[in-house]
């Protein structure tokens, strides 16, 4: 019980979240109206999407320093996670804007910028799929994955602040910060983005300990 | 993770670094580009192809374009232009990791560094892709009319354009290399990684196209710049790993 603490408070978390965020009152505002509370669901895909591939290239690096097949399950493990994350905010953007600005996608640098990022981590995939030796596999997944990184971050926090853009908080337009000066949002949304990375965190290393187990059970037939 | 871990991830990238190194450094990435050239030199077949490449690709947008009869508008004259120059640099990196034969790599494993190696190929493609740049441009605005404005802007975003292709598209292409089904893998990392530096080549070309001042682009040349610079350190950092195998 001492170590799973963690699992209990994001399960609380995200309950908190589910009904705190439908039922809480928020600011009226204009076209917004009650898709503002996308706010706890959307965003902080992002926050532990963020969070669960910076520890997924932390992994990587340390397999290139170590190499052992524990870090590549995990590097690639936690990057499956933030893949999912990450397609995950894009559908909840998606549908958001399909009732605040009237489209499912339009083109605009924030929104196309995350694409191209998934895009990125589609290759990382198909990279994994397309060694037979496993070795191999795993240090040159490692090396593309800080590649992808290091590509794939700019995308998201630089490259749309540079130009304008319909996404709230960037271009002029209202972000929460503008919304809820009267902070009511503030206490949903941080136990939001908490309870989502940790449930981001628990998947992964659900995901982890079977593919391990997978890897015994496969050691023990060939022996 | 530990503070023990942490630590170890702290000196993973440190790399050893001396004035006299340095010098060492260049040295090897000048013999090394010089190696590149003069290979590319005697086999002229692998050059003249890519030549080729690019000038056939050109006629077949200008042939397939003059159906329609009329000048092509200029967003589409710069994007058809970027996505030729797409096309011909991940053709032309894609083979500079692969020609290179086995033996030939453990031999360069046991005279230069890898830095030396992915520096040099860095600079080699680069080059290579500039002039071939150069020569599509020259072709491109024959056939199909030159609407640039600011020319001087145009070519050093070229320029530019050359230098990020080829930062991103070496590694890439060592990765690939390394696979079994390597063309697809090409075009399947290339592509993405390559896009928000089109988006800017883009931009800035169709501002020199338009004829708008230097200042209307300094912000995104700044950040093709910036760009380069995170691609190529972290090339730099993560050969080494890659030739290894």
């Amino acid at each position: 019980m001492k170590k799973n603490w963690w699992k209990a408070l994001a399960v609380l978390l995200l309950l908190y979240t589910a009904v705190a965020g439908l039922l809480m009152p928020v600011p009226r505002l204009a076209i917004l109206n009650e898709t503002i509370r996308n706010l706890y669901f959307h965003v902080p895909m992002w926050f532990g999407m963020t969070i669960i591939l910076t520890t997924s290239v932390v992994y990587s690096a340390l397999y290139l320093r170590n190499p052992s097949a524990r870090l590549d399950t995990k590097s690639h493990e936690f990057a499956k996670t933030g893949i999912l994350m990450g397609l995950v905010g894009l559908a909840t953007g998606s549908l958001w804007a399909r009732f605040t600005w009237g489209t499912w996608w339009t083109s605009d640098p924030k929104l196309n910028g995350a694409a191209i990022a998934m895009l990125i981590y589609g290759a990382y995939l198909v990279l994994r799929s397309s060694f037979n030796d496993e070795q191999q596999r795993a240090r040159i997944s490692a090396i593309y994955n800080i590649f992808a990184f290091a590509a794939a971050m700019p995308l998201f926090y630089i490259l749309p602040r540079l130009t304008d853009s319909l996404h709230p908080g960037a271009g002029g337009n209202p972000a929460f910060a503008r919304y809820d000066l009267d902070s009511d949002m503030r206490m949903v949304f941080y136990p939001a983005v908490i309870g989502w990375t940790l449930l981001g965190l628990w998947l992964s290393q659900l995901s982890v300990r079977t593919s391990l187990l997978k890897q015994k059970m496969y050691e023990k037939q060939l022996a | 993770m530990g503070v023990r871990a942490i630590r170890r991830l702290g000196c993973i990238f440190a790399v050893p670094f001396t004035s006299q190194a340095a010098v060492l450094l260049l040295r090897e990435i000048w013999y090394l580009i010089q190696k590149d050239f003069r290979l590319e030199w005697r086999q002229r077949a692998a050059l003249n192809g890519m030549l080729l490449y690019v000038g056939s690709t050109v006629f077949v947008c200008y042939l397939s374009f003059s159906l329609r009869g009329g000048e092509l508008p200029a967003p589409a004259w710069n994007a058809l232009f970027w996505i030729i120059l797409l096309f011909t640099a991940v053709n032309a990196v894609a083979k500079g990791f692969l020609q290179e034969s086995r033996g030939r790599l453990l031999y360069y494993y046991t005279l230069v560094r890898p830095q030396a190696v992915i520096l040099a190929k860095i600079a080699y493609n680069a080059l290579l892709l500039l002039g071939l740049a150069l020569v599509g441009l020259g072709v491109y605005a024959m056939v199909l009319g030159n609407p640039v404005q600011q020319m001087p802007l145009f070519v050093g975003n070229v320029l530019l354009g050359a230098l990020g292709f080829a930062t991103t598209l070496t590694l890439v292409s060592g990765i690939a290399a390394k696979a079994t089904n390597s063309s697809t893998l090409m075009a399947v990392l290339g592509f993405p990684l390559m896009i928000p530096m089109l988006l800017l080549l883009i931009k800035v070309s169709k501002n020199a196209l338009d004829g708008l001042e230097f200042e209307a682009s300094r912000n995104a040349l700044l950040t093709l710049v910036a760009l380069n610079l995170i691609v190529g350190a972290v090339s730099y950092l993560l050969f080494p790993f890659l030739w290894r195998s």
